[in-house]
């Protein structure tokens, strides 16, 4: 219970404005995060076309980030995106961008 | 749960809540930006300053009351879009986002007291300026159009807005069997697909309201400057017989008033209706306050897109000197907006900035009024080289033109305008 409540305060605090200066947050993957929200809405809030982001969560969005890499998936674009980060920095994108409430 | 574990977990769960979120508001606290333009790069730095550094206010400066989405203008001349889809507010960065929004214009800034002075006349003082003119045309390279009555004749539509429609409106106006003739300018220039597509575009037209007439593009570089192959395929099947290409095409003088333009090898010629999409430089405003290296363009350090000539003083979007090989695109300035306003933030908190900024582009070009075809690429802080580069094996061209994509290029124009303005 303890621990779903901090993974949620802290899905929360993380994505409150002004996420960056959370003492253990990621800044580096926050910015590296924030590139998805040219297509993909504010706050990976999308308007349609695109999916949205924004309550996927950080495990599935890793695994279908990887299969966008690996080619494993045929989309339009993703796959161009995917393969120039390595899996190490998927991972932490996916983290950031899995952790954001709906 | 037991009382005492209750008052355990309730007094770490506070801990974890007072701590950061007071951490959070401190980032910025009395330190004052100001940001000038507010297109793609601007408006995207203002809002996600606010996010990143939510202690410090910021200030956009911008001249026009609305937001006028260059991407898409094509569709507009095209006939498929209206300007009013393009069209945004800029309150919701004021309401919903703590951005002060002021609708002047800057007369001059000075570096060494740290402020800026608006037409309005009042002055505004900064620790940290975000510059984003996008960009100027260089007329005086252009014999016959340093007249503002030429330049009405020959329209760029190269800022959307009130050009797009005309042209729009004197291609929809030309005879039967007319001639539309462009002449892009030498790179760098905003949005290197953008004339191709507007060719494209104007042919799809063309084809439905005026089958016979034709569409002639005259470069001055010596290839299509982006997505050649799949354009080069369009020009010569899709529009087979109306879209002419003639690559190396020296601008040597226009005659506004007869609608004759004098090439170096190509001669005289006429056309019912030209648009020439003028050289490009920095805004004026970065050049009069000192930011334009020699070329016309901004040099910044990649890593914070702070000026390499005047301190404290950061430039976004077309109006910098472009890493070699990365276009000036909307997508490009909405990412290093974020690169500069993380940058930015990281300097208020005392933080190093990020040494490995990775930004993408993804930018999409109808070749019809019905499929569109993308080029897409991501980028990575080289350190040795201090710039910016092509990740190797990432990025590329669609396959071919589809309708899915464009779909989606309509769904990205409206999803970046919303990262801009901080809609939905």
């Amino acid at each position: 219970m303890l621990r779903s409540a901090l993974l949620t305060l802290a899905a929360v605090a993380a994505w409150m404005p002004g996420s960056a200066a959370l003492a253990s947050e990621d800044h580096q993957a926050v910015q590296w995060a924030a590139a998805c929200f040219a297509c993909h809405g504010p706050e990976g809030r999308s308007d349609g076309g695109m999916p949205s982001l924004a309550g996927q969560t950080a495990d599935g969005m890793y695994a279908m980030l990887i299969d966008f890499r690996n080619g494993k998936r045929n989309p339009t674009v993703m796959h161009h995106h995917a393969k120039g980060y390595t899996e190490e920095q998927l991972r932490r994108i996916a983290d950031i961008l899995g952790r954001r409430p709906n | 749960m037991q009382r005492r574990q209750f008052l355990r977990h309730s007094a770490a769960l506070a801990a974890l809540a007072a701590v950061p979120a007071a951490a959070r508001a401190q980032v910025g606290r009395g330190a004052r930006v100001v940001v000038v333009g507010g297109g793609f790069a601007g408006a995207a730095c203002a809002r996600y300053l606010r996010l990143w550094a939510p202690g410090a206010s910021v200030t956009l400066v911008e001249a026009a009351r609305e937001f006028v989405s260059c991407p898409m203008s094509n569709r507009v001349i095209g006939g498929t879009m209206s300007i009013r889809d393009l069209t945004r507010r800029y309150d919701g960065l004021a309401s919903r986002h703590g951005v002060r929004v002021i609708n002047d214009t800057v007369t001059a800034i000075d570096p060494a007291t740290r402020q800026i002075t608006l037409a309005g006349g009042s002055a505004l003082p900064y620790d940290r300026l975000v510059i984003a003119p996008g960009i100027a045309f260089d007329y005086a390279a252009l014999p016959g159009l340093n007249s503002a009555a030429a330049q009405e004749r020959v329209p760029h539509a190269w800022k959307a807005g009130p050009q797009t429609h005309e042209l729009r409106r004197r291609i929809g106006a030309m005879p039967q069997g007319g001639v539309f003739a462009m002449h892009i300018p030498k790179a760098p220039l905003r949005c290197p697909p953008g004339p191709y597509e507007r060719a494209c575009l104007v042919a799809s037209a063309l084809r439905r309201s005026n089958p016979t007439a034709k569409v002639l593009v005259f470069d001055a570089n010596p290839g299509i400057l982006a997505k050649r192959e799949l354009f080069a395929d369009a020009f010569a099947n899709r529009y087979k017989g109306m879209i002419e290409y003639v690559p190396n095409a020296g601008f040597e003088a226009i005659d506004a008033a007869s609608g004759e333009l004098s090439f170096d090898v190509h001669g005289k010629v006429r056309a019912d209706v030209w648009n020439v999409i003028p050289p490009q430089r920095a805004g004026e405003l970065a050049l009069q306050a000192g930011l334009g290296g020699g070329q016309g363009w901004c040099e910044v350090d990649f890593l914070s897109y702070e000026s390499r000539l005047v301190p404290a003083v950061h430039v976004i979007g077309d109006a910098i000197a472009s890493a070699p090989g990365t276009p000036k695109s909307a997508h490009m300035a909405n990412q290093q907006a974020k690169v500069c306003a993380a940058a930015i933030a990281a300097h208020f908190a005392g933080r190093a900035v990020n040494p490995e900024p990775i930004i993408a582009n993804t930018c999409y070009s109808f070749v019809s009024d019905k499929e569109a075809i993308h080029i897409a690429g991501v980028y990575r802080y080289d350190d040795g080289q201090r710039t910016i580069v092509a990740v190797p094996g990432a990025g590329g061209l669609s396959a071919r033109a589809s309708g899915e994509e464009a779909f989606m290029a309509v769904a990205w124009s409206f999803n970046i305008l919303n990262d801009t303005l901080g809609m939905i």
